[in-house]
């Protein structure tokens, strides 16, 4: 069988036989439906947005924050190892009472 | 100062009987501006008036009238969100045809697993249609519902962008120029996807007359 003339045949049936255009009933209601809900649906959207937005200057703002915090660390110079500081804050109350003694 | 919309418009005019001559059709850049504005109905508008096209677009890459309604719905969607990215240079029809088609491209691409593979479903009509060609090809008739029932389950066989360039190629009879403007695609891709898919068509239809006849 001759492939080619069989494929030629067969366009030509899908060439002669063009689809219906028929539109079901009130079909654009339905369209304007969904775009309706979906214009209420924005608001969260636009919320969303509004967070992304947000984020890259609170990260900004909490890079700068860091920055800043270990500068000034800096500026102090080397302070008390940790675990003194802790039990001087802790047994502060402690000294007090003794001095009341 | 209330501003009176394309759609109230047309709404009074019918309400009033107005005679036809005293009032034209909003263009689709009048009705694409009102909606811009705010007026949601004017693309009611828009919508009656590319509805038919749109769903004849849909019926040609979708079989079952449940995915076509699905398939013209989301171009229209797509329509109204992406409206403001549409610049009035060219008329409103090429752009909106451009997104029709780019949507049964993914329509068809996102379906690709359900797409028929074996050709065992061949009805008692289809079968003595092709038996008639291979009698007599001249005498095979094209307006035959077996004929029609065939090109679309080979269709259905191709591969998305087959099928896209057959369709709009051998069917539609579209220029290489008209499909790359609405695919996207460049001219010489073009070519070469439409040179594939009539070697894919035809291996799809060496297969089914070797499981056939042979």
């Amino acid at each position: 069988m001759n492939i080619v003339e069989l494929q030629k045949k067969l366009l030509s049936v899908a060439r002669a036989n063009s689809p219906s255009d028929g539109v079901p009933y009130a079909f654009e209601k339905r369209i304007m439906a969904r775009i309706a809900s979906e214009q209420l649906m924005d608001v969260w959207a636009l919320w969303g947005r509004l967070l992304w937005r947000a984020a890259a200057p609170c990260v900004g703002i909490m890079l700068v924050m860091g920055v800043w915090a270990v500068a000034s660390l800096d500026l102090n110079g080397p302070s008390q190892p940790l675990a003194s500081d802790l039990e001087e804050t802790v047994l502060a109350p402690l000294a007090s009472l003794e001095d009341s003694w | 100062m209330p501003i009176l919309s394309w759609s109230r418009f047309l709404a009074f005019a019918c309400l009033m009987d107005m005679p036809d001559c005293l009032w034209m059709e909003p263009s689709d850049t009048e009705l694409i501006a009102a909606t811009l504005k705010g007026d949601a109905a004017s693309f009611e508008v828009l919508v009656k008036r590319y509805q038919p096209r749109i769903f004849a677009t849909a019926r040609r890459y979708a079989r079952r009238e449940d995915e076509v309604e699905d398939i013209v719905q989301e171009i229209f969607i797509k329509a109204f969100r992406k409206l403001a990215s549409y610049r009035m240079e060219a008329p409103f029809e090429h752009w909106f045809m451009r997104l029709a088609v780019r949507t049964c491209y993914d329509f068809l691409r996102s379906h690709q697993r359900n797409r028929e593979t074996a050709f065992t479903d061949m009805t008692v009509n289809e079968t003595d249609w092709l038996d008639q060609f291979v009698a007599e090809p001249s005498t095979s008739r094209e307006n035959a519902a077996a004929a029609r029932e065939l090109v679309k389950k080979i269709l259905n066989q191709l591969s998305p962008s087959a099928r896209l360039i057959i369709t709009l190629l051998e069917i539609e009879e579209r220029s290489v120029k008209e499909i790359a403007a609405l695919t996207g695609w460049s001219v010489p891709l073009v070519k070469v996807r439409a040179f594939r898919a009539r070697a894919e068509m035809r291996k799809c239809l060496e297969r089914i007359i070797r499981a056939k006849y042979l």
